[in-house]
């Protein structure tokens, strides 16, 4: 009897916790569902290679054009500007958290970096447009100030905490006899730091940089508010620029629901879901062979 | 022809971290090409002495040391010495096999290429006669590019024995080096330092007195950070001059 008790608990435990694991996937496999429900549709009035590779997108113009390259481009380029200006800044602070900042500094610097990632995107958004786009624009002598340069180095902050946190981790993950091995033979700080530590955590480092470029990616509020927001094709990277992102919030409110319009919205948030779902397979891949090559995996 | 020559001089050793006294007034000599063994209980501060030689320590933050250490008559505690230069001449293998995760060639070659080498053929050279040295090349000659992290755990210190003689060192510091492995790897690795010893002067740390006693010519016996007792193996094996070495090394205590 009591034995039959505790085994029904059993089972109804590992029930709930079965459901409960399996609840986000029910959430991944209904915005997947939506996304390709809503989104394709658009493909039965405008060809696919049209749709990506076109270069005009007047969406609500009297003869619409839906080519979203402008777009596309336009979060590639201030993605790559983000990490132009993450890798440096994420990898950077790891290393001195990790190698030579003192017990002390390393107690407050590491949470400080990550109360970045909790600040709001709006607040970026804000501190971008009010203090950083006139500043720029003074500065670099630019006609406006909300460019793709501008949503580059506030992305590039807001993605630095993920880059440090998860660079510093896999530093940490280095087994200290590495370090003693390089040592012992005769290698200075700078030698084993470059030729041991970096490649045993290169991995891991890599996965921490596409994570922030995940989030560079995808991040919507800030772009919308700094890059300018003007869907042409960037001929540098100081002028403003439309994401896909920023397309997607300033136009979903006006776009009628079922029109072309409201599916070529979605079928930009398809791309978009494609893009950041590579990146995450890829830092997937890469913290796996991480992990084997530590000999964790054994 | 003297055959006890003296390699190593500690004198007046003493060593701190931050306040508390880890050695307490160690002086001893070390031979040429004789095998030197450590011997005694755990936090006896024997792991500490070996680590002097290369000076190891150093990466400790609040360690101090106070005395002097004379190889070939050189204090290597001067504040005038590169530690490179003493680290490759004084070359030390850990309790843990640590191999880099990297192939069991650029292991090996990893010591020559930090300290300048670039000569390819040479390095190639090094890698065989360390690894032949090491009593590991016939069993990885055919897999050089392959990750030392596949090798066993016999297999990879042996490599790291590979790694620290590449560099041509005169002095081998031996950290338990035997403590992580099963019987019949450990029985290679006591056949190899008894072969390394020719070229080699060789400290080795032991928690494991049969192995002090098979594969060295001198013990010391450490206690409390205070060394007891040093002498020839035998004579501390068989008649110790001091009641506490025999009550140790009987096991009636440790």
């Amino acid at each position: 009897m009591y034995f039959n008790y505790l085994h029904l608990r059993e089972i109804v435990y590992k029930w709930i916790f079965n459901i409960l694991a399996f609840a986000s996937l029910l959430f991944l496999f209904g915005i997947t569902i939506i996304l390709f429900k809503e989104g394709l549709p658009l493909f039965k009035e405008v060809s696919a290679v049209k749709f990506i590779f076109g270069t005009s997108w007047y969406p609500t113009h009297e003869h619409p054009e839906y080519g979203i390259l402008p777009l596309i481009l336009a979060s590639l380029l201030v993605t790559a500007g983000a990490l132009f200006f993450c890798i440096p800044l994420g990898v950077g602070s790891a290393l001195y958290i990790h190698e030579l900042a003192g017990f002390k500094q390393r107690a407050f610097l590491k949470p400080l970096i990550e109360i970045l990632a909790a600040i709001p995107s709006i607040v970026y958004g804000f501190f971008g447009m009010v203090v950083v786009a006139p500043f720029l624009q003074r500065v670099l002598n630019l006609p406006v100030g909300l460019t793709a340069f501008t949503g580059s180095l506030i992305l590039g902050v807001m993605a630095t905490p993920t880059v440090c946190s998860i660079a510093e981790d896999a530093l940490s993950f280095v087994p200290k006899s590495f370090r003693e091995a390089s040592y012992a033979v005769g290698a200075n700080r700078w030698q084993t730091l470059t030729k041991v530590v970096l490649p045993a955590a290169g991995s891991g480092i890599s996965t921490g940089i596409i994570l922030g470029m995940s989030r560079a990616v995808g991040e919507t509020m800030t772009v919308l508010m700094v890059t300018g927001g003007a869907a042409v094709i960037p001929r540098s990277i100081f002028e403003p620029v439309r994401p896909m992102t920023s397309t997607i919030a300033a136009e979903m409110g006006e776009a009628v629901m079922g029109s072309i319009h409201y599916h070529a919205l979605f079928a930009i948030g398809l791309i978009l879901f494609l893009f950041t779902l590579v990146f995450n397979i890829i830092a997937e891949i890469i913290s796996r062979r991480f992990r084997l090559k530590l000999g964790l995996g054994r | 022809m003297d055959i006890n020559q003296i390699k190593i001089k500690v004198e007046g050793v003493n060593f701190y971290y931050g306040s508390k006294q880890a050695l307490r007034d160690i002086a001893l000599d070390i031979y040429k090409n004789k095998v030197t063994a450590i011997i005694g209980p755990s936090g006896c501060g024997k792991s500490t002495f070996i680590r002097l030689f290369n000076r190891m320590n150093d990466l400790i933050p609040g360690a101090r040391f106070e005395g002097k250490i004379l190889i070939d008559g050189n204090n290597i505690y001067d504040p005038k010495l590169d530690v490179v230069d003493l680290r490759r001449s004084v070359g030390m293998v850990f309790q843990k096999p640590n191999p880099f995760p990297k192939s069991i060639y650029e292991n090996v070659a990893y010591g020559l290429s930090i300290n300048g080498i670039r000569d390819k053929g040479y390095i190639a050279d090094k890698v065989d006669k360390s690894l032949k040295d090491a009593a590991l090349y016939s069993e990885v000659k055919n897999r050089l590019s392959d990750n030392a992290l596949a090798l066993s755990g016999g297999q990879q210190q042996r490599l790291c024995i590979a790694r620290a003689l590449a560099v041509e060192p005169e002095v081998l510091l031996m950290d338990e080096p035997a403590s992580a492995l099963d019987p019949t790897a450990t029985l290679k690795i006591e056949e190899l330092i008894h072969e390394l010893k020719k070229k080699y002067t060789i400290i080795i740390v032991t928690h494991n007195m049969q192995q002090a006693a098979r594969i060295s010519d001198y013990t010391a016996f450490f206690m409390m950070g205070e060394l007891i007792e040093y002498d020839i193996t035998s004579k501390i094996f068989t008649k110790p001059s001091k009641k506490i070495t025999e009550d140790y090394i009987t096991g009636r205590f440790g």
